[in-house]
């Protein structure tokens, strides 16, 4: 099966006509991901590498018939392109933009609760199954079709957990960037329960970092009973307290946000976790 | 974005919140000046971006104007060691001369973004003066939370609501309110990641006054508001940080000595921690992020160079959007304008690797290639012992 996306996906992508937004479709559609069309206001009518541009969603939407939307706007439009493909009733919306104001995404995320549409990101590299679609900016070739899901808060760390496990010729069921920023949609958690009900994931690999609780929640989820393997690498133990790395939300504040109070909740939950971002591929291979 | 105590105080005191009489001065003169003009006993507070200023002996009292001048004249100039200045502590460029207030009660008004609730949060403590997380530590049962639904801002009872838990007089109680209501405004109008008064103080004659006001933007809503850039103080600001940001890079220095050059922020922090696996400390954070071009890495890695404290350089590329030959070139471009005296390892990965590790090749630098990353942590562990020698 795979999470999220497969070779049914029909994609809308929004800033079609930008420089990442053209390139980038340009790959998707090299790996195989159907784009059904593209959004850019003021291009309706243009096409990008044969995909016909929209000036709105709701047009795209009514011509269409897109399931995702992806949203490839600079970060003072962003929060608007995602409430327009949430209005267009579009229920899965991955947004790869950096930068996005945090008070913009309170209020984003609000509105796509109450419509019940699920948010990838932002700041994500966003979301590939092996051999049946990509969603986002990542490498295609490093990712081979296989077993093991795939999550993370960064991206090119995302990548290197990938690289690993295809260099053993262990492959991917799907791999999720959830975003580095202090607000994102699907957490880790909730990626765990769509894991948990996929027959072709056999384990999951969780790739956290510093800052923010969403590890130690997965860790409680993922102790009440998560039914397959999993393997951990939290980035960051080094990272003093009060500086912010780089993603917004990678940031230890007092108390809360530290690596090894991340890595002590994952290995009460039974969680094998790595020290070094080099074993993540054999502790995979141990575990399978 | 970090500021002044005296720039969040004036940005206060715009929004309506009643903070002390004071000036801010740069000369012990000037601040003799002030003390003279509020003609009562002064507080002088060193101004840097750190807390922890009263314990580092950065805020003093004066009973008289020629007191207000010798205590600014120990500060200005005086570098102050807090524990959030890292033990290179931070100069004293600027001290702000305020009113003694008459403290009755203090109060700790703080808020912040939940990142579980994914909604700002207010917090209230009659254990005010302390900080929030010893607060936290030793007594959570004294700390109070409202959380502000973003459809409906924070509303009147709220603000009634949370003042009224500090046992305050019914005087007092409203003053309270009205302040967390005007520290919202502040919160959201300036897109804030924190705002902060503590204490806030009810003084003798039942008026709440901020005595400490801390703020940090949120840089990525900085673009809706030009009056906070301004607000920017680049003395506060470490120089290979600002030549970093001016080139678009993602920079943080550190104490160790292996610097590092990574693309991503999750591959960057990992990178330092395989470093300090190794045995090492990283230099510093360098995410050359995702869109880097030629002159980036170029920049990246020049700095990385002109930091005193490396002695070593660990290059660690996963080329995703960020292809191998773009990074080979940046190097490169670096290399031929300074020498390299530093052992370098170089781990490339990713989109064009051939042509990338093609060019370094062939470029004269000495270099050490890892062909993965526990093998480039064998050579930086060696890499170290070797300096050390």
């Amino acid at each position: 099966m795979s999470i999220l996306v497969d070779e049914n996906t029909r994609v809308l992508v929004q800033g079609i006509t930008g420089r990442e937004g053209r390139f980038h479709t340009e790959q998707m559609l090299a790996y195989g991901t159907k784009i059904v069309a593209g959004v850019t206001p003021g291009k309706g009518g243009q096409q990008v590498a044969g995909v016909p541009v929209f000036d709105t969603v709701a047009q795209a939407v009514a011509e269409t018939s897109p399931t995702a939307a992806m949203v490839f706007v600079p970060p003072r439009f962003a929060a608007d392109a995602i409430l327009e493909a949430a209005d267009g009733s579009i229920k899965l919306v991955i947004c790869l933009t950096e930068g996005i104001p945090v008070h913009d995404m309170v209020q984003v995320r609000r509105y796509l609760d109450i419509h019940a549409v699920k948010l990838i990101g932002p700041n994500t590299p966003g979301v590939i199954s092996p051999g049946k679609a990509k969603l986002g900016l990542m490498a295609g070739y490093i990712h081979q079709p296989g077993p093991v899901g795939v999550m993370s808060r960064s991206g090119t760390l995302n990548y290197e957990a990938v690289h690993q496990l295809s260099q053993r010729g262990i492959g991917q069921s799907t791999c999720v960037g959830i975003g580095g920023d202090p607000i994102i949609g699907l957490s880790f958690t909730d990626i765990l329960e769509l894991f948990a009900a996929d027959d072709q994931t056999k384990a999951v690999v969780l790739i956290g970092e510093i800052g923010g609780n969403a590890e130690e929640e997965a860790a409680r989820y993922i102790g009440a009973g998560f039914p397959k393997p999993v393997v951990a690498f939290i980035a960051g133990r080094t990272a003093p307290p009060g500086r912010r790395m780089g993603h917004a939300g990678a940031i230890v504040t007092g108390a809360s946000g530290t690596a090894d109070a991340k890595i002590a909740a994952l290995e009460t939950a039974g969680v094998k976790v790595v020290p070094s971002p080099a074993d993540i591929g054999a502790a995979v291979a141990a575990v399978m | 974005m970090n500021i002044h105590e005296y720039q969040a105080k004036e940005l206060f005191s715009s929004f309506g919140i009643p903070i002390p009489e004071g000036r801010v001065a740069t000369t012990p003169a000037a601040a003799e000046k002030i003390a003279t003009e509020l003609a009562s006993p002064v507080v002088i507070k060193a101004q840097i971006h750190a807390g922890g200023r009263g314990k580092a002996g950065g805020v003093k009292r004066a009973a008289s104007p020629e007191a207000a001048r010798a205590a600014a004249a120990e500060l200005l100039g005086r570098t102050l060691v807090t524990h959030q200045t890292g033990p290179a502590g931070k100069i004293v460029h600027k001290v702000l001369v305020e009113r003694v207030a008459a403290v009755k009660t203090e109060i700790y008004l703080g808020i912040t973004i939940d990142r579980t609730q994914r909604v700002p949060v207010i917090m209230a403590s009659p254990a005010g003066g302390m900080e929030i997380e010893q607060i936290a530590d030793e007594s959570p049962d004294k700390i109070f939370k409202e959380w502000i639904h973003p459809e409906i801002g924070l509303r009147p009872f709220q603000a009634y609501r949370l003042a009224l838990k500090l046992g305050l007089d019914a005087a007092e109680t409203r003053a309270v309110a009205q302040v967390i209501t005007a520290l919202h405004r502040v919160f959201v109008d300036k897109d804030c990641l924190l705002v902060e008064t503590n204490p806030l103080i009810i003084d003798n004659n039942g008026a709440a006054l901020a005595l400490d006001a801390k703020i940090n933007f949120d840089d990525n809503g900085l673009f809706r508001h030009p009056d906070i850039v301004a607000l920017r103080d680049p003395a506060e600001e470490d120089p290979l940080e600002s030549a970093a940001r001016k080139s678009n890079l993602n920079y943080v220095k550190l104490h160790g000595n292996v610097g590092c050059l990574v693309n991503g922020a999750g591959l960057a922090m990992a990178t330092m921690d395989l470093i300090k696996l190794a045995g090492a400390e990283p230099a510093n954070f360098l995410d050359v992020g995702g869109g880097a071009n030629e002159d980036m890495i170029e920049q990246g890695f020049s700095l990385l160079l002109s930091d005193p404290d490396v002695n070593a350089v660990f290059i660690n590329i996963f080329g995703g959007i960020l292809r191998c030959d773009i990074l080979a070139r940046g190097i490169v471009a670096a290399v031929s304008r300074r020498s390299v005296d530093v052992p370098v390892i170089v781990r490339l990965e990713g989109t064009n690797v051939e042509q990338g590790r093609e060019i370094l090749d062939r470029s004269g630098l000495h270099f050490q290639r890892a062909n993965d990353l526990a093998e480039a942590a064998a050579l930086i562990a060696r890499a170290v012992q070797e300096v050390a020698q």
